[in-house]
C-alpha cells in the first residue's frame, strides 16, 4: 500500500503529515522542536526513515537534527559549519565588503546513493557536505572560491544558498542557486563550479545580463530528465534545455511572473507548477486569489488552477522551498503558505484541499512517497 | 557546585529538567570556564551560546548574576563570590527581541 509523508518546516516547529495513497485523510504529528524555525527537512532516498532537519533560531543559532525512524524520534547531530580557509568577504547591501559569516542552513539535500551523506546550503552562501550522517560538516570551497564570490550580494532574505539539485544520472553533477548571485553547476563533484546564468535578464542590477548577481528564487528538475531545468527568478520564469548553459524566458501568459516556488510533475516532465505572487513589494497573490498555474507545455502557456483554493481575501505567500510533488499516479502536488495552510492536490493540480489550515508560517514542504 | 540557569529552548535542547544545571568547574570561576564546563557536559549546547570558532557570545544572549549584567565584562573576569559558592546562579538569558 502506498503511503505519503509530508515534511513541513515552519516558523515555530516541524510537522509531519501522513496519509495513504488516496491522500484524503491525514495524520498530523508535531510540533517537533516547538518554537524553533525549521527551515527545511528532507528524507534520504536511500533510507526514507533517515530524515534530516535544519533547526535554527535568531537567539541560539543552528542546530541540526536527524531521525532514523521516519520522524518519530530525533537526535541532534553536528552544528559546526566553518568556512574553508580564510573566508574573505562578499558584498553587503550597500556594496561594501562584508565578512562571510555563517547564519543558518536553508536547504538539506541527502545523497541519492548514501544515507549517511547529505549536502547543506548555508547562509552566508556556502555548500557543505557531511559524510557521516550530519555529525561533521566540511565546506566544498570550490563554489565560493571560483572567483566571483567577493561580488555576491545578499537578497532581501540574506545571502542564502537555497537550492541544491543532484543529477541522478551523473553523480558528479550538482546544481545550486544563491540569492542574489544566481545559479551554478559543478561537473566534477563540487571541486570546480561555473555560473550558469546566460539568458537571465535582471533589469534592476547594473549589468542586466551579468554573469552573476541574479536573484534566482528556486530551480526544479524532473529526475527522469536531468538536463532540463525550470527556474523561478525574482521576476521571470525560465527554462534551460542544456543543463543551465542557456536559459529562455517561459513566463508566457502568467498574470505576474514574480514568485518563489516552482516544481515539475513527477511523471510528465513538461508539466510545471508555479504560484504567481503579485510583486516584490507585495508578497501576496494577485487580487487576493490564491492560484497555482500549471503549464503542460514546459512553459509559455499556463492555466490557473483554483478549485479548492481561496479565491477572495487571501494574502499569503508561498516560499521558495514550500512546494513539492509526490511520485504516485496520479501525481500529488503540495504547497504550504505563510498563513499556515498546507494544500494538497491528489490529481496533479485539478482539485485542491487543505491538509491543515492553522500551522505557523510554512517555510518548506517536502514529500516522501513510501510503499 | 556552580549553578547555571538556562533559557527554555536550551533546557529543552539539552534535555534538562528544571531551570538550572549544576556544574563542577575547575580553577577560576569565570563566564568562560563555566561555559566550558557546560558545553563539556552538554555538547549539544556547543554553538548555541557562543560561536564555535570565535567563542563570541551570540548577539541575543546575555549573562546575569546577583542582579548584575555581566554581558560586557571580560569572559575571564571572576564571577561574584555568591556564584562561586553556589548561592546564586549564573543566568544565561535570551534577550526579549522581535516585538
Amino acid at each position: 500500500m502506498s503511503l505519503v509523508r509530508v515534511l513541513a518546516g515552519t516558523k515555530k516547529g516541524a510537522f509531519l503529515l501522513t496519509s495513504d495513497g488516496k491522500r484524503e485523510s491525514w495524520d498530523v504529528s508535531g510540533p517537533h522542536f516547538a518554537g524553533w524555525e525549521i527551515y527545511h527537512m528532507k528524507g534520504s532516498p536511500v533510507n526514507p526513515d533517515r530524515i534530516y532537519a535544519s533547526q535554527t533560531s535568531g537567539w541560539f543559532g543552528q542546530v541540526m537534527q536527524r531521525s532514523n525512524d521516519g520522524g518519530k524520534t530525533w537526535e541532534t547531530v553536528g552544528n559546526k559549519f566553518v568556512y574553508d580557509g580564510t573566508p574573505g568577504t562578499h558584498q553587503w547591501y550597500d556594496g561594501t565588503p562584508h565578512p562571510w559569516e555563517f547564519k543558518r542552513v536553508w536547504h538539506l539535500e541527502p545523497s541519492l546513493t548514501d544515507a549517511e551523506a547529505v549536502y547543506a546550503g548555508a547562509e552566508d552562501a556556502g555548500l557543505f557536505l557531511s559524510k557521516d550522517g550530519g555529525k561533521e560538516w566540511a565546506e566544498l570551497p570550490g563554489l565560493r572560491g571560483h572567483g566571483s564570490g567577493p561580488n555576491w550580494q545578499p537578497g532581501a532574505g540574506g545571502l542564502c544558498l537555497h537550492t541544491i539539485i543532484l543529477d541522478p544520472k551523473d553523480a558528479d553533477r550538482i546544481y545550486i542557486a544563491i540569492s542574489a548571485a544566481g545559479a551554478f553547476r559543478t561537473d566534477d563533484g563540487g571541486a570546480t563550479w561555473k555560473p550558469i546564468n546566460k539568458g537571465l535578464y535582471s533589469k534592476y542590477i547594473p549589468d542586466p545580463t551579468a554573469e552573476v548577481g541574479h536573484c534566482v528564487h528556486h530551480i526544479a528538475m524532473n529526475p527522469e530528465r536531468p538536463g532540463v531545468l525550470f527556474m523561478q527568478k525574482h521576476w521571470d520564469v525560465m527554462r534551460s534545455d542544456d543543463a543551465g548553459d542557456n536559459w529562455t524566458k517561459v513566463s508566457g501568459n502568467l498574470p505576474t511572473d514574480f514568485g518563489f516556488a516552482i516544481d515539475v510533475h513527477a511523471h510528465e516532465p513538461e508539466t510545471v507548477y508555479v504560484v504567481p505572487i503579485k510583486s516584490d513589494s507585495e508578497h501576496f497573490p494577485l487580487d487576493g486569489q490564491l492560484k497555482v498555474y500549471r503549464s503542460r507545455m514546459g512553459g509559455n502557456e499556463w492555466e490557473p488552477l483554483t478549485k479548492g483554493l481561496p479565491q477572495k481575501d487571501c494574502y499569503v505567500n508561498v516560499l521558495r522551498d514550500a512546494m513539492a510533488v509526490d511520485r504516485l499516479d496520479k501525481c500529488g502536488v503540495y504547497f504550504g503558505t505563510t498563513g499556515g495552510q498546507i494544500y494538497v492536490s491528489a490529481d496533479a493540480g485539478d482539485n485542491w484541499k487543505p491538509i491543515v489550515q492553522n500551522l505557523p508560517a510554512v517555510l518548506s514542504v517536502e514529500v516522501q512517497t513510501l510503499s | 557546585m556552580i549553578r547555571v540557569e538556562l533559557p527554555h529552548h536550551l533546557r529543552t535542547l539539552a534535555g534538562v529538567k528544571g531551570h538550572e544545571v549544576t556544574l563542577n568547574v575547575d580553577g577560576p570561576v569565570t563566564v568562560r570556564s563555566v561555559l566550558d564546563a557546560l558545553e563539556a557536559r552538554y555538547p549539544v549546547l556547543c554553538g548555541t551560546i557562543r560561536d564555535h570558532v570565535t567563542q563570541e557570545r551570540r548577539a541575543f544572549l546575555r549573562f546575569f548574576a546577583c542582579e548584575q549584567d555581566l554581558t560586557h565584562d571580560s569572559v575571564d573576569a571572576p564571577l561574584p563570590e555568591a556564584v562561586v559558592r553556589g548561592k546564586e546562579p549564573l543566568i544565561v538569558l535570551g534577550a526579549i527581541a522581535g516585538g
